[in-house]
This record gives C-alpha cells, sequence and structure tokens, in this order.
C-alpha cells in the first residue's frame, strides 16, 4: 500500500492533463457518431492522446487504411526513443514486461526518467502501479468523455498545458542531475533547427535522430564530463 | 457524415497495432540479448535529456508566431515554470503556477 501511494503521488502532477485530454476526446469521437464502446476500446487498445484525436478525424475522412498506417507510424515513431532506455529494466518484469512495453506514453516516460525511488521500495512494482495507473485512469476518462463530456465540460481550456509545464520541470531536474549539458543542449538546438527547416508537423523524428546521432559519436566526451558514471541502474 | 463500422473497426486496429509496434520496437531489437550492448545502455542514460526538451518543443509546436499573440502564452508560462522550479524546486507548485498563468493569459490579455 505504501508502494502505491508512492506510485500516485509521483503521477499527481500529470491527472489533469489525462483526464481533460481523454475527456476531450472521448467528447470528440462521441460527436462523431460513434458510441461509448469505441472511446473506451480506443483509450485501452492505442492509449496515446494525440494519435487518438487524429484517428477520429481520420475515420470519417476516407483515407486509405494504408496511409493511416503509415501516418500512425510516423505519429507515434518518439515512441522507439523511449524505449531505448528501458530495455533492460522492463525486460525483467516477467508477465509484466509486455504491458510496461505497451503503456509506455509521453508522461510516463517522463515520470520514469525524473523518479527517485525511495530506499527499500520495490521498483519494479512502483513502475508498474505507475503504467496501470495512468492507463486505468486514461480509459476512464475517454470513456467519460464520451459518455457525459458535454454536461461535464465546463470551460477548462489550457489545462492540457499542465503536461507541458511537468515536462520543462524534468527539463530543469535533469539539468542538475547531468553533469554535461551536451545532451540537453543538443536536443534543444535538433529540435529547434527542425523545427525551422521543417516544420511543426516533421521536426520531432529528424530532431530525435540527430540527437542520436551525436551522442553516439560525442560518447567519450560526453562520459567523461559525466565522470565515468556507471549505466547499471 | 456517414460512418462504416466495419472499416472503422479495422482503422482502430490499424492504429491500435501500429502504435504498439513503436512502442515495441527497441525491445525487438535490444531485449532478446542477454548482454545488452554498451552504446545502447549510453544511450539510455544520456538520450533522455535530450529527449525531454524535444518534448517540450512538440508540446509548444503549435503556436503561431506570426499573428498575435505570438505564442508569448506558451513562452511566459514556461518561463514561469523554470523560474519557479530553479528558486523553490517543488514540481508541484511550479507546474501549478506555469498552469494557472496561462490558463489566465489566454481568457485575458493574450487569447489564442
Amino acid at each position: 500500500m505504501k508502494t502505491f501511494g508512492f506510485a500516485v503521488k509521483q503521477i499527481i502532477p500529470l491527472i489533469f492533463s489525462y483526464v481533460f485530454v481523454g475527456i476531450a476526446f472521448g467528447i470528440l469521437i462521441h460527436e462523431a457518431g460513434y458510441s461509448v464502446l469505441w472511446a473506451f476500446l480506443s483509450g485501452a487498445f492505442i492509449y496515446a492522446g494525440s494519435m487518438q484525436i487524429v484517428m477520429v478525424s481520420l475515420m470519417t475522412s476516407g483515407v486509405p487504411l494504408i496511409m493511416i498506417g503509415i501516418m500512425t507510424f510516423f505519429i507515434n515513431a518518439r515512441h522507439i526513443f523511449y524505449g531505448i532506455g528501458f530495455v533492460a529494466k522492463f525486460s525483467k518484469m516477467g508477465w509484466k514486461y509486455p504491458y510496461m512495453v505497451l503503456t509506455l506514453t509521453d508522461e510516463t516516460y517522463s515520470v520514469f526518467c525524473s523518479i527517485k525511488y525511495p530506499e527499500n521500495m520495490d521498483e519494479e512494482k512502483v513502475d508498474f502501479y505507475i503504467a496501470l495507473i495512468c492507463h486505468v485512469l486514461w480509459i476512464i476518462s475517454c470513456t467519460i468523455g464520451a459518455l457525459a463530456g458535454e454536461m461535464l465540460f465546463f470551460d477548462m481550456k489550457g489545462i492540457e498545458f499542465s503536461a507541458t509545464a511537468f515536462f520543462v520541470v524534468v527539463c530543469v531536474n535533469q539539468y542538475y542531475q547531468f553533469d554535461s549539458h551536451i545532451p540537453v543542449i543538443t536536443g534543444f538546438v535538433s529540435a529547434i533547427v527542425f523545427y525551422f527547416l521543417l516544420g511543426s508537423d516533421y521536426f520531432i523524428l529528424p530532431a530525435l535522430s540527430v540527437s542520436l546521432i551525436i551522442h553516439t559519436i560525442m560518447k567519450e566526451r560526453i562520459d567523461i564530463q559525466m565522470g565515468g558514471m556507471n549505466y547499471d541502474n | 457524415m456517414t460512418i462504416e463500422l466495419g472499416f472503422s473497426t479495422l482503422i482502430l486496429i490499424v492504429v491500435a497495432s501500429i502504435t504498439g509496434l513503436t512502442r515495441a520496437i527497441p525491445y525487438f531489437l535490444f531485449g532478446g540479448k542477454k548482454e545488452l550492448p554498451k552504446t545502447v545502455h549510453y544511450l539510455g542514460t544520456v538520450l533522455p535529456a535530450s529527449i525531454m526538451i524535444i518534448l517540450v518543443v512538440y508540446c509548444l509546436r503549435n503556436i503561431n508566431f506570426t499573428t498575435f499573440p505570438f505564442g508569448m502564452g506558451e513562452l511566459l508560462s514556461v518561463g514561469i515554470v523554470i523560474a519557479a522550479q530553479v528558486t523553490k524546486k517543488n514540481a508541484f507548485l511550479s507546474i501549478f503556477l506555469g498552469t494557472a498563468c496561462y490558463m489566465i493569459l489566454i481568457r485575458t490579455v493574450l487569447p489564442i
């Protein structure tokens, strides 16, 4: 129970963004003419906010299935980069392994990146609870949005900024944690450069890829700046 | 607007499967090996600092810099989050202040 409480505490900053974006999606898919079941299934099996919202417009657009598949891949390809840091950790989690893999979102990723586990606490359990609570919260929010969205939805415009704010907080904390600032500078510069070169829809994959390449090239220099830290945690 | 339930079901399945695939790819690539390559280990440690800042830019990607309010609401609120986090180091406070600032700004002086 202590573990569960700790897990809940880690996701409190994200609850608002999850609930309101989920409800917004539920309203959207319901207004497009789909029943609550669709909101529930999308939340449970897609579990990716911006993709679900794009999907609603795709469902009524007549875009061919193959194009939808390709678009989905590129919209969500950033997930590939998230997984790199968690292969060693998640693969030890037995039956929970596939669940941990398939429920890693922008938000849970940033929680896992910034979490400080207390001593004597089962890290695997914490991670699993975080994944599960966020997933369930998302499914409920999507479903409620479709069921009763219009009644619930007083003016909460802008609440989704809380997720952005959370990511900014993680960035600030990482800035103090990391002895080398090459990673954050690399990420920022490549994001900005590609944003202005390619525009808002296409910048993220080139930015992530270039960061990965630069990190690989500069491995020795970053290693030295990080004080030859070990990567075993 | 006509709804074709069969086709919609296919769309849902495709979107869910491909989304799952993007999440599973790193594990297909590296998960089977007993010993993780050193470079992957290294990248897993240093890359998050890069990824998080790119994710922030991604969240702010829909700012329109060519018309009023030129993203001032977002940028100002991000500034408040950074300032609060640097000085007070309290995540809840930083997120609350930033979000409250943003929600007030877009309703008052910087409507979007």
